[in-house]
Parts: C-alpha cells; structure tokens; sequence
C-alpha cells in the first residue's frame, strides 16, 4: 500500500459536500477559490419572483444606516454574515462580492467608503446586480454631487424615490438619468427653498418623454441658445514595468466622454483618423452599431447633456506607448541598519508633450522604520505608520530630471526585508492620446443651427506599477 | 433644510407626534410627517402602527405624497392585511386615472402588495392595463403578472393573464417585448414544465429584433431567455449567432456575459471547419478581457466565468495570459482568481513569462497570496512537463530566501513534482533537508518525510533524519504520523540491517502507545506484512505507484458542460449546478448543451479529453452509488461475499478495514464522478463497505437484502424491512437504515439516525434530489432532541410528490441529502415503486377493455414471478393491499388470468393481465402502460409484494 499521499489527506480534510451522481466538481487539490462556501450551501427558497429583494447600505465602521426592500421586510440580521466576511477581509476593499447565508446571497459593492449589499433569494445574474448597484452609485453621484453617507441622509427621502424608481419588482425601471431626473427632480438649493414656500414637488407628474420612444436615452423638446458638444478622449495606461525597466504588460482603457447640449433631435457621426485602433469597443446604447461594424464610423442621436459614448481598450502591446520611466535603487542592507533609496522619473515616449500631476507612491516594508530622502523638486511624504511614500513631483522638466533620494532606517537587527516594494505612479499628458487615437471630423444632421465643436485628448496613468 | 432632519426625532413620543401631524388639516404637514415616516422606515424602525394614518394621506392630487403613501403600504401591507383593504378603492380609482403615470403606479404597487383580498380586486384594473394604450402601463403590468403570479398562480391561469402576456412579445414597443420576457421567463422558472415560452424561430426572431432597441436590462432577459432555446440546425445556430454578437460590445458588462453565454452554448452546434467558427472564437476574446477592466467586484464574477470558459475553450484566450497578471493593488478576491487562470492557461509557449510572474508574487506581502503563488509553480510544474525543471529552480530560488511560510510551502509542492516525474529532481534533495528544522507546519513536515522515506536509498542519513522526528512522535498531527511510519517502514525496506531498530520503534509507538485508529490499523499492517513475509512486504509498500494526474483540479467534463449553460449566473460563480441551491418545486431544468450537427464529431474539445495520466487514474473512479446499489441487488442471488480465509480474527479486522478505508478513501476522491464511467470492475469492494460495518462479513449482505426479513404490515402497503442506505463510516458516524411505506394515501419514509461517533449531533435537516416522481419531504426532518452517541432515533417522514421532477436512471433512484451540525452527507436509494400507487387505482370494466386496446402492442412488456405458490384469490387480496386492483378475474383453460390496474401519483395508469397457472409456481406478468419505461419496476413491486 503506498504512504497516503498528502494529496488526498487534504481531500479528507476538507470534504465539501458533493452529491453522489450529481457530478459536482471534484475537489481540487489546490483550490484557488476565495469562496469557501458554508458546509451547507444556501438553498434558495421557492417563493420569490424578486431579482434584488433589498438593498443594504453600510458604512465603514459597519453601520447599516440605510435599508430599502423591494418586497416583504428582511431582517437586517442578515447583514450579520456580511458583517463575519468584513471582519476577515483585512481591508474594506478585500470583502468578497458575493456571500451565500442559509438563506440569500449577498451581493455587494464598495464604493466611496460605503457597502452597497444587495440581499437576492433566487438565481439571479450577479453582474446584473453588481451592475445595477454601480448604477445605483452613479444614480446618487449624479444628483447629489458626491456618494456620501452624509449626503444619503441628508436626502434619504429622495434616495428612497429614486431606489422605487429604479426597481419594479426585482426588474430595473428607469436607470438613465436623463429620465429619472425627470420623474424625481434633484435637490438643489433653489428648488428646496422654492418647494418650501410654495409647496411645490420634487416628483415630476408628467410620463418622461424619453422612456419609451425609439430613442429611449434622449427627451424631446430640448432647447439650448449656446449649441455645443464636447467630446473628451480620455486614455488610461495600465502597465506593470519591472526591475530592469522593460514592460511586462501595458494596456489602455480609453473612453470618449461626451458633453452635448444641442437642440431638438441632432444626429451626430464622429469619424476617427485611425479607426483600426478601436478592435475592442464598448458603446453606450445610442450608436448604431451595424454602421460602425460596416464603415468604422460612429453614428448616433446622442443623449442630452453629460454620458460616455464609447469605451475602448487597446492591449497590444507594440502599441502602448510608455511615457515615463523610473530609475531606483533601493538598497536594504543586511547588516547595516541604513538602506538607500534613489528614484528618478524621466519621460520617455511623450510625443514632445509635457507630463504633469506627477505622483509617486510606495509601499515600504514593514522593516522600514523612517526615510530620510531630499526630493529635487516637489513634496514628499513618508507615513511611518502606514509606511506609505509619497512624493508629490509635479511637472517633468526633461532638462532637469526630479529625483529623489536619501536613507532610511531600518529595524535593527532583523534580516532585511522579504518583499521590495512596488512603485506607482500617477501623471497626466495634456493634449496627447497615447494610443494616436485622432477624431477626424464630427458633423451633425437632422438640424439646421451650427453647433460648437469641440476635441480635448487626455492620456493619464490608471495603474500604473514599477516593481523594483 | 435637508432630510437629515427627519432623523432627529427618536424621542418617546415620536409615534404619536407623528399621528397627529399625519391627520392634521394642511397639507404640507401631513406631507412632511409622511417623509418623516419614510424616513424612519429606512433605518429600520417599526412605523406599522402608524398604518391608518398614513393610509388615510392616499387620497391626494399630490403626486409626491401619492408616491409617499405607496412605499409606505408596500412596505406593511402583508403585516396589516385588514387596514391594507382600505386602500383597495384608491387604487382602483387610480388605474383610471388619465394620467399614466398615475395608472401605471397604482397597477405596480398593487402588485406589490401580498395580500389576499387585494389581489382579487387587482385583476380587473391589472386586464386593463395590459391593453392599455401607453406602452409605460403596458410594461408596467406585464411586470405585475409575474407578481401575481407569485402570489396566486392559479388566479393568473384562470384570468387568462399569461395568454395576454404571450401576446404582450409581440408588441410594438420593445421595452414592453422586454419586460414581457422577463416576466414570462420568470414565471417560466418557477414552473419548468408549463412551457411557457414557448421559443421557435418566429418567436425568437421577434426576440432579436427587439434586442437591438430595448434597453440594457431587457436586452439581459433576452439574452437568457434565447439561451434557452435550441436551434434545430447550425446554420440557424449560426445566424442567431450573428444577430447576438453586436451585443459583445454593450458597455454593460451584463449584456455581455449573457451574449457569451449564448455564443458559447450555440458553437457548440457550429462545426469546427467552418470559417464562421474561428471568426466567432476571435471576437470572444476582446470583451472577455474588457471585463476585466471593469470594477473589482465585476472582475471578480467576469473571472470566475472566464475560469469556465478557459476550461471549456482555451483557445479563445490562450495568448491573453497578461491581462491575468496579477496587479498589487487588486483585492485579494481578484488576485486568487486571476491566479487560478494563470495557471489553466499556462502552456509551453508562456511558461517562461508566467513564472517569472509567479516568483514575482511569491514576494508579496499578503501571506495567502503568496502561497498560493508558490503552489501555482508546483501546478505549473506538473501540467507543463518542459518547465518542470524551470520550476523546480525556482522553487529551489524561493527556499533560498529562508521566508518561513514560502519554504514549507515550496516542500510541499517539490513533494507533488517527485509525484509527477520521479527520479528526475534528486539532486535538489540536499537542500531540501537543509531546511528540516525550519518547518513547523504539519502538511510541510509531512511532505518532507514523505521525500525522505521515499529516497531513502539515496540519502545518507535517512536514518539520522527521521529519527530526529520520532522524538516527538506523540506530539506530532496524524498526517505526520502516518507519514512517518510508512517513510521508515520503507526505510527499512530499502536498508534492512542499519535500520531495524528504527522501525521496532516506530511500529510500537504506533501500535501500542497510539490511540488513533488509523496509525494503529496502519502500524498493524505494516507489522504483520512485515513479520510474515518481507518479501511480500518489499513488493507491495515499495511497488511503484502511477503518477499523479496533472488536472485534478478540472472541473468534471459534465457538470462543465452544464455549467456553460449557467454562465453568468451564481451558478458560475460558485461552480455548482443551481440544482445545488435552488430548493423544491422552483427547480430548474437540467440544461445541457446541444449537440453538434456538423459531421467533424469525434473529439469535440480534445483539451477536455482524459489524458494518459487520467486514464491510469481511472480505476479511482467508482460508478455512481446508484449503480453501486443495484449491483448490491443483483449480487443478492449471486454468492455471498466471504470474508479472508484468516483465523485470527485480529488479522481479519485489519483487512476489512483496509478494504474500507481503501474504499473510503477512493470514494472521497472521487465522489463527483460522472456515471458513465462507473459499472465496471468495482462490485467487489463496493458491499464491503456495508458489510465492515460490524455485521458477520459472510451473512451481512444476505441480511441487508434479505427480502423473507420483513412483514408486511396489513394496514397499508407492504413495506419492506428497513436497510443501511447510509453507512456510519461514510458519514462521519451517522448511520441511516430506513423504507418506504404508503398507509392511506400517504407515503413515507421511515427513517433510523444512529449515532455512531463520540460526539452528539444535532441540527438535522434532509432535502432530495430531483426524482422521477417528484419525491419531496412534506415536512422538515424532526429530530426532537440531540442524538447522544450511540443513540438512534426512529423518525417517520412524510412524503409529497409535488417536488420538482427529473428522470432518474434508475426510474426509482433517490439521491438524498443529510445535514447535521458536522458535515452534509449524500446517500441515494432506490425505493419500491408501490409506494406510488395510488388509491383510486381500480379502473372501470368497459374503461379498462378500451384502453388496454388503445395501448400500442410494443408497449406491453412481459415478466416471469417465479417461485410463487400463491392461489389467485391470495395473490388478488394481497396485492389489493399496496393499492394494485383486479378488475376482473377468468378461468381459461385451467390457467387463472387475473385483469389488474394500478394508477401512480403522477396519473400514469398501468394495466396487467397476470397468469397463475395451479400446477406452476411461476407467473406470468405483462403489462401494459402508456410510458413503457415504469414496467419493470412496476413488475420489481409485484414481485416484492408477492414474495412476503
């Protein structure tokens, strides 16, 4: 007989249930899965024909300080499990979206220090619920300026409109916030202190006119005096560049953004220089897809006011462009309780533009008690609590490369730290779209006025990593 | 002046406070106390005895206070059904209203509101707003169907309400088409045989016109709803294909799971040769990596269904390996994930790149994360054969860095890599050991004993090292135990003379100062294989043993096919079957994917196919444990099993319990197993299992299965004597013995729980798989007290046969789940179909001649009850018994023809013509049945029932 191999001795530890014949997975020798799912899987009941049940919001230090049910109440002792999950994820950010109790799934999501958890007792796509909760977030960002815990209470009648409006039932009703602004107005200053006096509403009487027509994004009966639209390319490098400065990956999520405030019912196209580049398009719902499919041009009668009209991604990687590069030399001395530290940042491919809003972050080890570094230009940080980094380097100038350099302090007498840290980077290029992606004209039809055009390139870092 | 201040009132007399501003004269008061409710009720405060009041506020020409009112009722309704009567009028009166938005509001909330005496008068408002003229009503009531019906289905079938929603697909509003899918495939759901959406081509076509303009949400529901259907050729597949791929570049990101969903459950019918087909894998490719680029929490779902698709397709995303680069930033949920793809779609081409990336994360800070990164090397290793080596000096690299937790972690994996390639990496042996004293963990100690028993030949010192552990012995976990003792039983089998002490040692510290029943029984073996016959013992504990498989980790090529069917549902996310979580009558059809048409059949998915080293795994493979109980039947009339011819009865228990614990170990590995692969050459060990449960070896089986055991009982049907369907050893202690009976009219399941651990258990809950009839509990399983060790409950559980109905093969398979506070365990039984018929079986004279006629002759099956010696009117008064009625009775030429019928629960009439001839103790059986398929076992509960 052989020795039990350790492989099946985990087996025997950890037996999650498998109904025979029912062909469940085998259990994996090695299972990467961050669910681990309760011995006894929730059994979703029979009885509900709701997609999001309820709606949970919950702050940081674990307040539910808002509760919304679609249908009959649930106890917000279900929040209890999500409560168990938050306390072993070791950050906000680390909970896990999706968490099965006896009896629901919770889903959720984290955004601006809030937990939106939605409670669902049937088979429901979760990204329709993760979707329809970022969608939920926006909705909030969108009337009231910023996602706030503060900002949800001081309108907490509203936010509640706004929650019945958005679902029916488990099914979404109105999500375009053209039209929920509509059926339920935003608060606004003027309009508090009008419907005080006055009595007026906030709730619109009128059927928004956008819901159902052909083109359900856009009202009817717009006016403007100042006809513009203003398209804003907007392109994110996502790389991770490692110790010897070549590039492991890099990618670039692009998004046109769009501001349009035209009248009546214009019917734009957009038409780009290079439209090769877009291989792998996201569109906001107004553009005709069978003409981009056929003649690569972008065609649409576009929402009013501020939307994204497309988002792009372009990954390959002969095509991303680096723009910056970053010098070090971090040194961990193994005796010695000093460590150097020197980091420069040039530009590199920047097609002759200025790169600005420079900021450099770092996560140092654990070992390292405090830095003593002398920036060439700009501010920095070190958080010895933290052990955050961060130099604030503003502007590059390719004459005078910034650096920033000096020693740190480590623990004494511990070996020197296992892991190097990682080096991110924030910055700015005006005027450029890293990818070359050029709009070649915009012109409008279906209405006689002229309008104001207009074109702003932007290349920013998204995550953007220098391992060292 | 925010709503903030609606909050500041909690004093005591809130309630009342509010009361009297709720009634007060101005209007704008009255609306302030409403939001003051409202806002109550958001935190969670009970403002129900407000009820009255505040429907009292409904009648308004304030639509913001309207609105107000509505979310208050919905929210109470069901717990003031009597007040909630009071709005009735209200809402009647504003599904009339001329302005729509009125209409549609009141239909919508009066659906909302569960409770009886409402719904009644919802239906008149609710018929008129489905024909409404504003297509925001109509779409607003098609929604409200779907509520209805949860709440009355019945109510919604009488008013005709689901014809109209079918009619509502073909409306000219495509927000109506939406929510009218929506709506009908809800409903659809909770009753998957009704055949309400009723899909063909024209339906469907209508389905993607309205696909490309309704909004994103209905677009969802369409998309699901067309993943339902199955195209009757590929080039239809094919078309319905193109008109779904525009969906892919939908921004969002649940539009997109849906479409390939459907994409991919439709190529499966496309034929691989077609130009379409590489076209269609090239365009999957770009959205499923855009995902990825979406907020973390959509990442996260996005991978876990990407997890499915690499399985299923590699090659869709096979030179994507970058975009699962692991970000440091990313939370920790996306990180795991992204790893476990890595390593799916790691391949000679990538390998270099991937590991490079690997031994970059095993220096993260995060300790999960990075031992799991250096596990990932060890998969790596060990699926790609060319970078085994590469692995292995990487790994070797990481010990180096003399990090605790990434050294053991290492070792274990290098452990697994001797598994796959033994006598290959030797040499890094050496400083292997360098390490020893550094391990703390068992499973790493573990692994380390396990290398140097295993080499023990090639290591100097074998000796010196693995008595360095057995100082320890009694401190040490079980797996290092165990570990222990085989690595220096196979040292002493390697170097006989240097190391007999070493191995007296160990056997008594296992033997007689453990009291673990493993090392013990394990100790034993070894001592007495040892003793009797070296030899022997050299060539089976030093025999060479197959290598271990390199995908262990993939998913079961059944439940992937399935589970394809579910992506983007929580069923890909947790990768599980939704039979797994959806409970009772809501189940949901088994789907599957559809077969090719195209002629290039073969070997669809070649990735998917059993590799070599699967193929030598396969023996591990036990059928199904439905089969495993047939055999258990038919092996009734074969030999018994006997137990080893040894005497010394000490000998004997240690081989049954090798044979179980073999057995044990076999069925933990591989429990998921598909059926098809079971049946063969496993009926041997299979009863053993049973039988080592304390019963004579030589009589347990014709005990369990002794059909002359049991008496009938003359009150109801027979029921047969009660058996182990569940064996304490499989269970972590708790043993179910148990039947079936029918006593007027209702079945149940008669049930035994023994506990036979050491520690008490509690929380006992049982639920069943789908079956072919339906079998539900009727009741939850009611276990009054905590069963004490050693203590056994006898429990009767009713059953229905409302649940939700799946044919089993067998017909009378039931696959049973028992829960209790330690595990959930899995049994399935097979039980006497009699137990299904039903007391109204006797048929009419003229009734039963015709349809005995209607019944085609290809549907008459004949059987032999042999060893019978029963006259016919003693056959006719017992089978009378178990609910099967003789119509009429002949005497032709001397044989006696008995004409029975017997009905099922489900209404499935059978029909019997039983011969009894004096002299012959043989009768002969045929049976006649519209579903042909229920005979046999019709024909297996005549015979038990004439037997006893």
């Amino acid at each position: 007989m052989e020795a039990v191999p350790c492989r099946s001795v985990r087996h025997h530890q950890r037996a999650s249930p498998r109904l025979i014949g029912l062909c469940w997975p085998r259990v994996a020798p090695l299972e990467l899965s961050l669910l681990k799912l309760a011995p006894w899987v929730a059994f979703l009941p029979c009885d509900g024909a709701v997609m999001i049940h309820s709606l949970f919001l919950i702050n940081a230090s674990g307040d539910i300080f808002l509760e919304k049910h679609w249908k009959s109440v649930v106890s917000r002792s279900v929040c209890d499990y999500f409560f168990e999950a938050q306390e072993r994820a070791s950050e906000a950010e680390n909970v896990p979206p999706v968490i099965s109790t006896p009896h629901h799934y919770l889903l959720s999501v984290y955004r601006h220090k809030i937990f939106f958890v939605a409670v669902i007792q049937t088979e429901v796509p979760p990204l329709f619920v993760i979707e329809f909760l970022h969608r939920v977030v926006d909705t909030f960002q969108d009337y009231f300026g910023v996602c706030s815990e503060v900002m949800i209470k001081d309108n907490v009648v509203v936010v509640y409109e706004v929650l019945e409006e958005m679902l029916d039932n488990g099914f979404p009703l109105a999500t375009e916030s053209n039209i929920l602004k509509e059926l339920i107005k935003p608060p606004t200053i003027l309009r508090t202190v009008v419907n005080t006096i006055t009595g007026s509403t906030n709730v619109g009487d009128q059927l928004p006119t956008g819901q159902l027509s052909v083109v359900p994004w856009r009202r009817t009966g717009v006016k403007y005096t100042n006809n513009e639209a203003y398209f804003d390319v907007i392109e994110e490098i996502d790389a991770i560049i490692d110790k010897s400065g070549s590039t492991i990956t890099a990618e670039i999520q692009g998004v046109i953004d769009a501001c349009v405030k035209l009248t009546g019912m214009p019917d734009l196209t957009l038409s780009f220089m290079n439209p090769r580049l877009l291989d792998d398009v996201s569109f906001h719902p107004c553009v005709r897809f069978k003409r981009w499919e056929s003649e690569r041009i972008l065609s649409f009668i576009p929402p009013d006011g501020n939307f994204r009209l497309l988002s792009y991604h372009v990954s390959a990687q002969n095509l991303v462009a680096i723009p910056v590069y970053v010098k070090h030399n971090i040194n961990f001395r193994d005796s010695s309780s000093l460590g150097r530290f020197e980091i420069t940042v040039g530009p590199k491919q920047t097609m002759g533009k200025t790169i600005e809003g420079v900021m450099v972050t770092s996560q140092m080890p654990k070992g390292v008690l405090n830095m003593s570094l002398t920036p060439s230009q700009g501010t920095h940080i070190f958080d010895p609590v933290t052990k955050l980094l961060t130099w604030d380097v503003g502007k590059i100038n390719p004459q005078k490369l910034p650096s920033l350099k000096g020693s740190m302090n480590l623990q004494a007498g511990t070996s020197k730290p296992d892991e190097n840290p990682t080096i991110n980077l924030q910055f700015k290029i005006q005027q450029l779209a890293i990818s070359g992606l050029k709009v070649n004209r915009l012109d409008m039809y279906g209405e006689k006025y002229k309008p104001f055009k207009g074109i702003k390139y932007m290349t920013k870092a998204g995550k953007f990593q220098v391992r060292t | 002046m925010t709503d903030s201040k609606y909050f500041t009132t909690t004093k005591k007399g809130e309630i009342f406070e509010l009361k009297a501003e709720l009634n007060s004269d101005k209007k704008e008061k009255k609306k302030e106390a409403v939001k003051k409710v409202i806002a109550s009720m958001t935190v969670g405060k009970d403002v129900s005895a407000l009820f009255p009041d505040v429907v009292n506020c409904m009648q308004t020409d304030n639509l913001e206070l309207k609105k107000l009112v509505y979310l208050y009722l919905m929210n109470y309704a069901k717990s003031q059904p009597d007040m909630a009567i009071m709005a009735v009028n209200t809402f009647v009166k504003d599904c009339e209203d001329p302005n729509p938005l009125i209409r549609a509001l009141a239909v919508r909330t009066m659906g909302c509101i569960r409770v009886d005496k409402i719904t009644e008068y919802l239906c008149e408002p609710l018929r008129k707003c489905l024909k409404d003229e504003d297509p925001y009503v109509r779409k607003t009531a098609a929604v409200c169907v779907a509520k209805l019906h949860d709440i009355n289905a019945q109510l919604v079938e009488d008013q005709g309400f689901l014809d109209t929603l079918k009619d509502l697909i073909s409306d000219s509003n495509p927000m109506v088409v939406a929510n009218a899918v929506a709506a009908l495939s809800e409903i659809a759901e909770s009753h998957p045989s009704s055949n309400l959406l009723d899909l063909n081509p024209q339906s469907i076509n209508k389905l993607l016109t309205a696909l490309n303009e309704c909004t994103e949400w209905g677009q969802i529901f369409i998309l699901d709803c067309l993943a339902n259907y199955m195209p009757k050729d590929d080039r239809e597949a094919q078309s319905i294909c193109e008109r779904v791929t525009p969906r892919l570049s939908h921004a969002n990101s649940a539009v997109v799971l849906s479409a390939v969903k459907v994409l991919m459950k439709f190529m499966e019918m496309l034929s691989k040769d077609l130009d379409y087909y590489g076209t269609l894998l090239k365009k999957l490719a770009p959205p499923l990596v855009t995902l990825l680029s979406a907020e973390p929490e959509l990442q996260y779902v996005a991978l876990r269904n990407i997890n499915l698709i690499v399985q299923k397709r590699p090659e869709i995303l096979k030179h994507e390996m970058k975009v699962f680069f692991v970000k440091y930033n990313d939370p920790i949920y996306v990180k795991l994930e992204k790893l476990d793809i890595m390593i799916r779609l790691a391949s000679q081409a990538n390998i270099a790149q991937v590991l490079a990336e690997l031994k970059e994360y095993a220096t993260e800070v995060d300790v999960d994360f990075v031992r799991k990164a250096v596990r990932a090397i060890g998969r790596c290793a060990i699926k790609v054969e060319q970078s085994a080596e590469r692995c292995v000096s990487t790994l070797l690299d990481l010990i180096q860095t003399k990090v605790n937790y990434v050294v053991q972690e290492a070792i274990v994996v290098i452990k697994d890599i001797f598994r796959k390639y033994p006598n290959k990496y030797e040499s890094v042996i050496a400083t292997l050991c360098e390490n020893l004293d550094s391990l703390d963990e068992p499973e790493a100690r573990a692994a380390m004993i396990w290398i140097v028993g295993e080499y023990a030949e090639r290591i100097d010192n074998a000796d010196e090292l693995l008595e360095s552990f057995l100082e320890g012995f009694h401190d040490e976990s079980t797996q290092v135990q165990l570990q222990l003792l085989t690595a220096i039983v196979k040292l002493f089998l390697k170097k006989p003379t240097e190391t007999q002490e070493l191995v007296q040692q160990v056997l008594s510290l296992a033997t007689q100062d453990s009291d673990n029943p493993d090392l013990r029984d394990r100790g034993y073996i070894y001592w007495r294989l040892l003793s009797t016959d070296p030899v022997a013992a050299k060539e089976v504990v030093l025999a060479e043993k197959p290598l271990i498989s390199e995908e262990t980790d993939l998913i079961e090529p059944t439940l992937l096919d399935e589970l394809i069917c579910y992506i983007g549902t929580l069923a890909s996310v947790y990768h599980k079957p939704p039979s797994a979580f959806v409970e009772g009558s809501r189940g949901v059809v088994h789907k599957s994917l559809p077969p090719r048409t195209g002629s290039s059949e073969s070997a669809e998915s070649p990735e998917a196919a059993p590799s070599a080293g699967q193929a030598a795994e396969q023996p591990a493979v036990i059928p199904a444990q439905g089969d495993l109980l047939g055999d258990l039947l038919n092996l009734d009339l074969g030999p018994p099993v006997s137990g080893p011819p040894l005497a010394a009865s000490s000998v004997q228990m240690g081989a049954v319990d090798l044979l179980g614990g073999g057995l044990d170990s076999l069925l933990r590995s591989d429990v998921g197993g598909s059926p098809a692969m079971g049946g063969s050459g496993f009926t041997a060990p299979g009863p053993a299992a049973p039988a080592a449960m304390g019963a004579p070896l030589g009589s347990g089986l014709g005990d369990l299965f002794d059909l002359t055991g049991g008496v009938g009982t003359l009150s109801g049907s027979y029921v047969a004597p009660k058996t182990v369907w569940l064996p304490a050893m499989k269970a972590k202690g708790l043993e179910i013995s148990g039947t079936f009976s029918r006593q007027v009219g209702s079945i149940s399941m008669d049930l035994v729980l023994t506990n036979k651990a050491l520690q008490v258990m509690s929380d006992f809950a049982i639920q069943f798989n789908r079956n072919s009839f339906g079998l539900a509990p009727a009741a939850p399983l009611q276990v009054h007290a905590p069963l004490a060790p050693n203590q056994s409950v006898e429990i009767s559980l009713p059953l229905n046969t409302v649940g939700s109905v799946m044919k089993m093969d067998p017909l009378n398979n039931l696959q049973v789940a028992v829960k209790n506070n330690i595990d959930v365990f899995y049994f399935s039984t097979l039980y006497p179909l009699h137990i299904l018929f039903v007391e109204d079986g006797k048929m009419e004279r003229q009734m039963f001649l015709a349809t005995w006629k209607d019944i085609p002759n290809e549907n008459e099956a004949q059987f032999q009850i042999k060893d019978c010696s029963l006259n016919a009117d003693a056959v006719s008064s017992k089978l009378q018994g178990s609910n099967i009625f003789t119509i009429a009775k002949r005497n032709v030429e001397g044989q006696d023809m008995l004409y029975q019928s017997l009905k099922l629960t489900n209404g499935i009439w059978v029909l019997a013509e039983l011969r009894i001839q004096p002299s012959n103790p043989s009768f002969t059986l045929s049976l006649k049945c519209r579903a042909p398929e229920v005979s046999q076992y019709v024909y297996q509960a005549y015979d038990a029932i004439l037997k006893n």
